[in-house]
């Protein structure tokens, strides 16, 4: 059959489930603690792993002696580089999974050991004799981009340039993005603003760190239990890195404590299988906060510049970005997306967005909610804000001047089709928060963002059971409710109520290939595949009842979960519910199920608009948030208490990039804060409600409307918070976070200018 | 013949052309004819780029159909957090 | 190795356990009696994923030896239900969506409870304060924060 994902504007104003807001299918184990994360799961004969790491941020790894550990008695198997072939096309996983020639940052897996208790395993540990040598390291995204930077791998010559660099140095690549001519738009500009910021490194900071438990038979069946975003994206890259076929491995998705983006990639679950195939027993590895801080995936630092030319009447005439990101020790930082989406927002005639992809001796980054997004954004939307400041502009009225709209050319190529912007921009203007007086040392910001939202390998499967009740496999763990949103759109589709149906998120035995929950994807792709798996079984049980009817299967129409007769002249039958097809299934037929596989790419577009008060102590320098808005696109609510949620998530954790969160590194490169205590999260004390406002422009690839939300919450609030602040103090901060002692000297420094 | 705007990694210097010119009924022939005709980008196409039509994002769809007069763009592969 | 033998008193029953005295009770509760609904999220006190009451008072199970818990009375998660009756702040958060992944969720209901025993009519921002050990980086708190006053407002009856 064929699956049609265009916007049906006639189903989507009579929806009957979505947009309601049941409780979720899950929620009840959550809240009593009987949910299982992935260090929850324990196998008979489990041994513990535990992990040898680099002390030194870059160094020669020259032999590696692990006789005496593995003499230890309780020690049972123990890895290192020889244990894991080369593997070109996974080279930078591989290596980061486990050091090879050089440890690149400290925190860097060397060894790894497995033992009958914890005690015994941290003994090991001490025992394994590494003999490095230390080379000189860089830390800072721009010192790594100077001539003299020591170079962390000699086999990169920047891309994107020409010609080929003929010497190795840690740019892996330029990219560039826009169109028109910067300088004659400048020369058109009236004001131009220039300005160099900079960003520090963040952490996704999920509450569970990454935790697995692997076992490798003597057969080589292999099964992997672990808290992840995708595991059929960690069963394909495992099996890669061990050399064992896909199908001799099962991964099982545990229930997952945030990921955020971290959790889409392996550095564990090797080790573990690895150590469980020495072994031969079962083998869990739990990393702890320390390691998760140092070894796993953190986003980029970024340093910017970023110049917009306005004329006297806020029409922007050009503008120029520059955005330098560091994705730790290996190619692969957002620096392509950072550049793309850095004037989004924006209708531009002349623009361009150049970017660079630098290594430095840190972890390997892994993605972090519309990875690069934040960054980019925060360096554009601080000089709007100035430059809407020196016009006497109001800055929603300067964005809706220059705003996109459906059919404007993107700052990065491609026509945007319909799409929200305009819309938050002016539900911002009239929401309440926006017209609120505010007192001495407070101010007021503005910022709006957009994400491209992302579809992908999706596989999904409905089963219809003999009671009238559903069952849905799903393939992309539950980060933050998707199985209640799954629940509803199969309910809103077969029409029977919403506890009839139930869903799981399967292992990677029992559906196809799916890709994780990563890209704002998975109630847009793997609830389209739920949609369209639901159609196909309506289509079944519609033939069904034709056979019982006698009359032909195109003669039967499905309405409100009950299988009629779809006019006159089919004839007169009494409709038959969903239960009455199910009961008698096995007598029609044999079992009714709908499936559906898909490569979804119609995924909406999404933009976002924060409004955010603060308070400046202008004795200590700290930040209050006093109130947050945030208002975004979601094309259309299925449940609007998760839509919600993603909002309020995502704008707190773009509060504490803004406010408080930063990797802090000693001249050592050694990182000095790899604790909750010293990093700083939000905390409920430090912040205020967070409103939210749903804005429902649909998406035409979707028949309901749906857009991603995700991960476009995050993007404004650093550019929100920061022209706050800037309001409130009454001078421009350009560095991030926004810490009171940063605070207080541009403070300081302002007032001696002053004087 | 379709035009196919370029960006990113793949545009090298200030002056190199953006716009490249190939018959193409769908992504599959696209990708084909441009390797064929334009082999300096064969390193970008084989590390893998996403094809923008009309607006749409697609990364892995070779059979997706391409007008004549359809907006073309070669941009990254691009999923998220 | 030679272990120490506890008895203590764990949601009311009678629990006797052998543990190592570098054991924390987060450690014996997940590792030894099966009791996995404490997350250990930080191991230094910082996040209150693992909270437990001992004798009543609000703890990090992280932070304390498992040896310690000779005598005393825990509570934990697995026993805030009253069999299959929800608490209240249970069903509230249930009730507002105050969850994401859940992973802080039964750190968080621990100390809710705590503070509603003591305190059966915080104020906003003394539930904030209260909760500010309890780290949550999904929901930015405020479904969270709501749910706990309904819960309490419920639970006083009005």
């Amino acid at each position: 059959m064929t699956h049609s994902s265009d916007f049906n504007a006639e189903k989507a104003s009579n929806l009957k489930v979505i947009g309601t807001r049941p409780a979720r299918p899950d929620g009840v184990d959550k809240v009593t603690g009987r949910a299982r994360f992935g260090a929850d799961m324990n196998l008979p004969g489990q041994l513990v792993g535990r992990i040898l790491r680099s002390p030194h941020p870059h160094a020669i790894i020259k032999s590696i002696d692990t006789s005496a550990a593995e003499a230890l008695d309780g020690v049972k198997a123990v890895v290192t580089r020889d244990d894991f072939a080369e593997n070109p096309d996974n080279h930078a996983v591989l290596c980061n999974v486990m050091a090879r020639e050089k440890a690149l940052y400290e925190g860097h897996t060397v060894a790894a050991v497995a033992a009958s208790t914890a005690t015994i395993a941290r003994k090991a540990l001490k025992l394994i004799n590494v003999d490095y040598e230390p080379l000189p390291h860089v830390t800072d995204v721009d010192a790594a981009m100077q001539p003299d930077a020591p170079v962390l791998h000699d086999t990169i010559f920047t891309s994107g340039v020409d010609p080929v660099p003929t010497i190795p140095s840690n740019i892996v690549a330029r990219c560039e993005f826009g169109h028109g001519d910067v300088e004659a738009g400048f020369a058109k500009a009236d004001i131009i603003v220039e300005r160099e910021l900079k960003t520090a490194a963040t952490h996704q900071g999920y509450i569970e760190p990454h935790a697995c438990v692997a076992s490798v038979s003597t057969d080589g069946m292999s099964e992997l239990w672990c808290c992840t975003q995708g595991h059929f994206d960690d069963r394909k890259i495992c099996a890669a890195l061990l050399g064992i076929d896909v199908s001799r491995l099962r991964v099982t998705a545990s229930e997952i404590g945030g990921g955020f983006g971290g959790k889409t990639t392996v550095f564990i679950e090797p080790v573990a299988l690895a150590l469980s195939r020495k072994a031969g027993r079962p083998v869990k590895i739990v990393m702890s906060r320390e390691e998760v801080f140092k070894a796993s995936g953190p986003t980029a630092s970024t340093s910017m510049r970023v110049k917009i030319g306005v004329t006297n009447d806020g029409r922007m005439t050009a503008c120029d970005g520059e955005f330098r990101l560091q994705g730790g020790a290996f190619e692969g930082s957002p620096f392509d997306s950072a550049a793309m989406t850095a004037f989004a927002c924006y209708d531009l005639e002349n623009v361009k967005s150049v970017a660079f992809d630098v290594v430095v001796n840190r972890p390997k980054g892994a993605a972090y909610r519309a990875p690069g997004a934040p960054m980019s954004v925060y360096g554009v939307e601080s000089v709007v804000d100035e430059v809407a400041l020196k016009i006497g502009m109001d800055p929603i009225e300067f964005r809706l001047k220059n705003a996109v709209r459906d059919g404007s050319q993107s700052s990065y190529g491609p026509k945007f089709g319909p799409n929200g912007l305009v819309e938050t921009l002016e539900a911002a203007k009239a929401h309440p928060q926006y017209k609120t007086p505010l007192g001495p040392n407070q101010g007021r910001g503005i910022a709006s963002g957009f994400w491209f939202n992302y579809g992908g390998e999706t596989c999904s499967n409905l089963n219809i059971n003999a009671d009238g009740t559903v069952t849905l496999a799903v393939g992309t763990p539950d980060i933050g409710g998707s199985r209640a949103s799954m629940c509803m759109m199969a309910a809103e589709e077969l029409g029977i109520p919403y506890d009839s149906v139930r869903a799981t998120v399967v292992d990677t035995g029992a559906l196809g290939f799916n890709e994780g929950s990563y890209g704002s994807r998975v109630t847009y792709a793997s609830g389209l595949a739920i949609i369209n798996a639901a159609q196909q079984a309506i289509t079944e049980m519609c033939k069904r009842a034709s056979m019982m009817w006698d009359i032909p299967a195109d003669a039967v129409t499905w309405e409100d979960g009950y299988a009629k007769p779809s006019g006159a002249n089919a004839g007169e039958f009494e409709p038959m519910s969903l239960a009455e097809i199910a009961a008698i299934a096995a007598n029609t037929g044999g079992p009714i199920a709908g499936h559906r596989e898909h490569n979804a790419d119609s995924a909406g577009i999404s933009f976002g608009t924060h409004i955010v008060d603060t308070e400046v102590d202008p004795e200590t320098g700290r930040v209050d948030v006093l109130r947050y808005t945030v208002i975004q696109d979601a094309g259309k609510a299925i449940h609007p208490d998760y839509v919600e949620g993603q909002f309020q998530g995502g704008a707190v954790q773009g509060i504490g990039w803004a406010l408080n969160e930063e990797y802090i590194y000693g001249d050592d490169g050694k990182l000095q804060n790899a604790g909750f205590l010293d990093y700083r999260v939000p905390v409920a004390s430090d912040l205020p409600m967070i409103d939210t406002v749903i804005v429902e422009v649909p998406n035409p690839g979707h028949p309901y409307g749906v857009r991603g939300v995700g991960e476009t919450g995050i993007v404004p609030p650093l550019a929100a918070v920061a022209n706050s602040v800037s309001a409130a103090a009454g001078v421009r901060l350009s560095e991030l976070p926004m810490s009171p002692p940063r605070v207080l000297k541009a403070m300081d420094d302002a007032k001696q200018a002053a004087e | 013949m379709v035009q196919v705007n370029i960006s990113g990694i793949m545009r090298k210097t200030e002056d190199s052309p953006t716009v490249f010119e190939v018959e193409a009924k769908n992504i599959r022939q696209l990708l084909v004819n441009l390797e064929k005709h334009y082999p300096e980008m064969k390193p970008h196409l084989d590390k893998g780029v996403a094809v923008s039509v009309d607006g749409t994002i697609y990364r892995d769809n070779w059979f997706q159909s391409i007008q004549p007069d359809s907006e073309v763009y070669l941009v990254p592969r691009l999923a998220g957090g | 190795m030679s272990g120490t033998h506890v008895s203590t008193t764990i949601n009311g029953d009678a629990v006797e356990y052998v543990c190592d005295v570098e054991e924390t009770l987060l450690d014996v509760l997940r590792n030894r009696l099966g009791l996995t609904g404490a997350k250990e999220g930080c191991s230094t006190g910082d996040c209150g994923a693992c909270s437990v009451t001992v004798d009543g008072r609000l703890t990090c199970s992280c932070l304390m030896l498992a040896v310690e818990a000779e005598g005393h009375e825990i509570g934990t998660i697995e026993g805030v239900a009253n069999g299959s009756e929800l608490h209240p702040i249970q069903q509230k958060i249930l009730d507002h969506a105050a969850l994401q992944c859940g992973v802080c969720t039964p750190g968080v209901v621990v100390a809710v409870k705590a503070l509603l025993e003591k305190n059966p009519d915080p104020t906003e921002t003394e539930v904030r304060y209260w909760l500010a050990g309890n780290l949550c980086r999904c929901t930015g708190y405020d479904k969270i924060i709501r749910a706990v006053m309904d819960a309490a407002s419920e639970m006083r009856g009005s």
